[in-house]
């Protein structure tokens, strides 16, 4: 099967700094990635470059989307062709309600797939729907995007804008951090929800304990703008008894 | 000297101007003339018009109808105002006169006057007398020179213990073949608890220059509730020069909004005097700009008394190569303990070539009393851009979404429910670059 994502030697650079230093990775339809490492390896570098965040300079390599080259596409065509970042710090937009937001997003990746936008009643049915499979309390979807939310308010948006818009490929960018047990639980039973057989996600987590709720199929180390070691879900369990510091070692000889 | 042309015009047309005009208003010429002689037009040599050089815009070839010249229009044929309906009682001026062709309208409720400056002046000659140029600045050379040529007008009279439940609504329509100075006065009395609601909107027909001096006198009586909002739609050729003096007795609550939504170049002065204890004023001011059009608002918020709250609200949204400015001066006087005096004043350059010019002063001569002010000038939130881009949503409709959340605070000190949601319509709109500019009522159709 072709990949949904393709990475090749990916160097990138933040204000003349080296941060990625060659990653090759590529996703299939279907599976889910962990992508783990100490703080500082670039992780989150990796997630912002594949949403298009131009703060990062991309100075080698190619990422492929679906076949489409996607360092030639605005981030807003690479989130309409199905590429959705649950972010770490998601943002606060006084004055812009989430309905406005969610409609306004909606449409535009209808409009992009040639479609007619939504009717009022059948968006807010979809709103419905979406915050009733989540387990997500009405009052978050009435007030403006993400301003006065607590850190797991936050995150649990981000879920529901992901069910919202029903991306292809997701990437959670620490979504776990910040969240007690319980709003970890709604996140991760939210994402299994969503996942289906058609999507791939990508999970980038410092913790072994998002990856008890969502079971990832292959997991990454990344350390130092580099992807030293990629196995199966054990490897996260071992290095949850062990730590990065072996393996680091192991990689630096 | 800019002032000697008009000086001679007023000595040698002042028959001309009192024969087409009431007794009423000519009483007050002889005084403003002096005022304007020792005044003058505001230059940038003052330190309150700094940014703004009054006297520039009559250096120029301009006609006044001073003879009352019938200008041809029918408003209501400009105007579609009968259409979604603001369920107002519309009411219009061409240029300073008023329209006295009106269709009647649902009846006032009794006591109440909305009309013409001069029938108010003949009919109620004691009420004109206590309140007309009683309340507007002496000092101000502006003002005066507007007191000079002042012929008519626009009045709302609302008298103790009357509610006006509908909205009134005042359309200034600029018309005229030639570039035109016009000299607009209105006049807004809300007695003891009396209840009131004004929208002015500015229109311009012709594409000709237009300077416009207007003054507007506000009273708000005891207890007496008083909203005012202003919307102008001037094309860029419309100098507009508006100064409101409201003075507002004991537990008297007046909120005042201007919305720049197109103009040419605006001065607007809002001076409040809170003369009468647990007064409380609300005043905002919202502004899109963009080529090169000019808007100074000048707030002048003077607690006289204890007791008194007032709020200020100014936002500016500048774009290509716009102008603005902002002074807001709260004044607490000796002994005005208690006050609670609150500015805030945001505003957004979108482009390199646009400049705020802001300016807070806060000049308290009371020792118990809760003042603030809050001043910004900034761009758009390059987060929350890249966020609702990552959402899908395109760049260019990310900073128009970001643009109009920006205005929402301002717009929500409109209570009227149709206008403020009208005004929605239209900033989406303005920013869009869909606004029709003139030749249609915006808020109405």
């Amino acid at each position: 099967m072709e990949n949904l994502l393709e990475i090749k030697n990916l160097h990138v650079s933040v204000e003349g700094k080296e941060i990625l230093k060659g990653i090759d990775l590529a996703i299939k339809k279907g599976e889910i990635h962990a992508i783990m490492g100490p703080n500082g390896s670039g992780k989150s570098t990796l997630a912002s470059v594949i949403v298009g965040n131009s703060r990062f300079n991309v100075t080698q390599g190619s990422i492929f989307f679906n076949g489409k080259n996607l360092l030639e596409m605005k981030p807003e065509d690479r989130a309409r062709e199905g590429i959705f970042l649950s972010f770490q710090y998601p943002v606060e937009i006084p004055g812009v309600s989430m309905v406005n937001f969610m409609r306004a997003a909606v449409n535009e990746h209808r409009k992009y797939r040639g479609e007619d936008p939504i009717s009022a009643s059948d968006f807010l049915k979809l709103m419905r729907d979406k915050r009733e499979m989540l387990g997500i309390d009405s009052q978050l979807v009435n007030r403006s995007v993400n301003e006065g939310f607590s850190g797991g308010e936050k995150k649990k948006n981000e879920i529901f804008q992901m069910a919202m818009l029903n991306p292809k490929l997701s990437i959670l960018d620490e979504t776990d951090s910040g969240l007690d047990i319980d709003a970890l639980r709604i996140v991760a039973t939210g994402v299994n929800k969503l996942h289906t057989k058609d999507d791939a996600v990508i999970v980038i987590t410092h913790y072994q304990r998002l990856l008890d709720y969502i079971k990832p199929d292959v997991v990454h180390v990344l350390y130092n703008g580099k992807i030293i070691k990629t196995a199966g879900p054990e490897l996260a369990l071992e290095l949850e008894e062990n730590g990065y510091e072996s393996l680091i070692n192991n990689a630096m000889e | 000297m800019i002032e000697q042309q008009y000086i001679d015009l007023f000595e040698t047309y002042r028959e001309v101007i009192d024969q087409n005009a009431t007794e009423g208003l000519n009483k007050e010429r002889d005084a403003a003339f002096e005022a304007f002689k020792k005044w003058g037009f505001p230059t940038s040599k003052l330190e309150d018009y700094k940014q703004s050089d009054i006297s520039r815009a009559f250096d120029a070839d301009l006609g006044l109808n001073l003879r009352n010249i019938p200008i041809p229009v029918n408003p209501y044929d400009a105007f579609k105002c009968d259409v979604p309906h603001l369920n107002a009682h519309v009411f219009f001026l061409i240029n300073d006169r008023y329209y006295d062709k009106t269709q009647p309208d649902l009846p006032l409720p009794n006591g109440v006057f909305v009309g013409s400056l001069q029938t108010f002046s003949e009919k109620y000659p004691r009420s004109f007398s206590m309140y007309y140029n009683k309340i507007a600045a002496a000092d101000n050379g502006v003002t005066a020179y507007n007191t000079m040529f002042a012929q008519d007008g626009f009045v709302v009279y609302v008298p103790e213990n009357t509610v006006v439940e509908k909205p009134l609504q005042l359309i200034n329509i600029l018309r005229g073949g030639v570039n035109l100075n016009v000299n607009r006065r209105i006049l807004l009395i809300a007695e003891k608890n009396a209840d009131v609601k004004l929208l002015i909107c500015d229109h311009t027909v012709d594409d000709v220059n237009f300077v416009v001096t207007q003054v507007t006198e506000m009273v708000a009586g005891e207890n007496a509730q008083v909203e005012f909002y202003e919307l102008e739609e001037n094309s860029v050729k419309v100098t507009r020069i508006s100064s409101l003096y409201c003075l507002q007795k004991e537990q008297s609550k007046v909120t005042a909004a201007g919305i720049t939504l197109h103009n040419g170049y605006t001065r607007n002065d809002y001076r409040f005097r809170l003369s009468g204890e647990y007064a409380e004023t609300h005043v905002g001011g919202l502004v899109i700009s963009d080529k090169e059009q000019h808007t100074d608002n000048f707030a002048f918020l003077d607690h006289a008394v204890p007791h008194c709250t007032s709020n200020e609200l100014f936002k500016y949204v500048l774009q290509e190569k716009s102008t603005g400015v902002f002074c807001g001066r709260i004044l607490v006087e000796k002994g005005a303990q208690k006050t609670e005096a609150y500015q805030s004043n945001r505003n957004l350059c979108s482009s390199e070539d646009a400049h705020m010019y802001a300016k807070p002063q806060l000049e308290i001569y009371a020792d118990d009393v809760k003042c603030s002010h809050g001043l910004t000038t900034g761009q758009l939130d390059e987060d929350a851009l890249f966020y609702m881009q990552a959402r899908g949503i395109p760049e260019e409709e990310a900073r128009m979404l970001l643009m109009v959340a920006f205005t929402k605070d301002v717009v929500d000190m409109i209570h009227i429910d149709i206008l403020h949601d009208r005004l929605e319509y239209l900033i989406d709109k303005r920013f869009r670059g869909e606004l029709l500019r003139c030749g249609n009522c915006n808020v109405c159709k």
